[in-house]
């Protein structure tokens, strides 16, 4: 799935399904499951239907009824600060994760190096 | 529908107002490689794999600089326990509702229904936004080739944002 037609155009997977969204709700609007599962329901279905290396299937959604969103998304730099530690969504994970031993816990991998 | 956001552009612009150097986009020219889907979705192990960073409480949350490592969340994880933290997207849209980034529960309801088979053992999550593309090549992408091999997966639904 993607929501950024140009970029995943230049990468060039086997297959793709397209969302005309503002970028961060690639699989649909916040608190719309039902549109989630629409949406969902037509980017599965291109797994069989398309069928030529590198297509693309334009999904029929809209955002809104204007285009508005087009012209300032991306217009300011908004990414938080590079750094290297974890950073958790609550405290408590901080506590809950630090307190795996690491001997059980088979859930964080780092991909091997070759 | 109108015309899309052209990102590269933008960001391309965007960083030259702020003094960086020019991005490197990955840009593949040849075919991309091809495997036909011989199942009908009803028959298909699906596997989804999500670059919002999204984590389950108890694992180590995705720092942000060039994380490349990848967390493993199993299929019926509830929807209380999964996390997201990113660098380079609003995340409040994400904090409130994960399934738009994360469709784990839309894609359970859809198994449960029968549209596709069912959902490979686990999904995978890891932070975009790595700038070495060296290492998605060479570490990550291949890390989670073999998982979905290893987990017999017939699809691979990867959900950027």
């Amino acid at each position: 799935m993607t929501s950024a037609l140009d970029i995943t155009q230049a990468v060039n997977p086997p297959r793709a399904a397209f969302l005309d969204y503002p970028l961060g709700q690639t699989a649909g609007k916040v608190g719309e499951p039902q549109l989630q599962r629409a949406i969902m329901i037509e980017a599965l279905q291109a797994f069989v239907t398309l069928k030529q290396p590198g297509s693309v299937k334009m999904l029929p959604f809209k955002w809104s009824d204007s285009e508005d969103w087009k012209s300032t998304t991306f217009s300011t730099d908004s990414r938080l600060p590079r750094v290297d530690t974890p950073q958790y969504q609550y405290d408590e994970d901080r506590v809950l994760a630090e307190s795996c031993d690491g001997a059980t816990c088979a859930v964080c991998f780092e991909p091997p190096r070759p | 529908m109108g015309e899309p956001v052209r990102y590269i552009e933008r960001i391309q612009c965007l960083y030259q107002g702020l003094g960086y150097p020019a991005y490197r986009w990955t840009v593949n020219e040849t075919e991309p490689p091809w495997t036909p889907v011989t199942k009908p979705l009803r028959d298909c192990r699906l596997m989804l794999i999500a670059s919002g960073g999204i984590y389950l409480a108890g694992q180590v949350a995705f720092h942000y600089k060039d994380d490349s490592s990848y967390r493993a969340i199993p299929k019926d994880a509830p929807a209380s326990a999964l996390r997201a933290t990113h660098f380079a997207y609003d995340l409040a849209n994400a904090r409130r509702d994960l399934r738009c980034v994360f469709p784990l529960e839309t894609l359970r309801g859809l198994a449960a229904e029968g549209f596709f088979g069912e959902l490979a053992s686990h999904a995978y999550t890891f932070m975009g936004g790595i700038y070495s593309t060296r290492r998605v090549n060479t570490e990550l992408a291949p890390a989670l080739v073999a998982r979905a091999q290893e987990e017999k997966a017939d699809l691979a639904l990867l959900v950027p944002v």
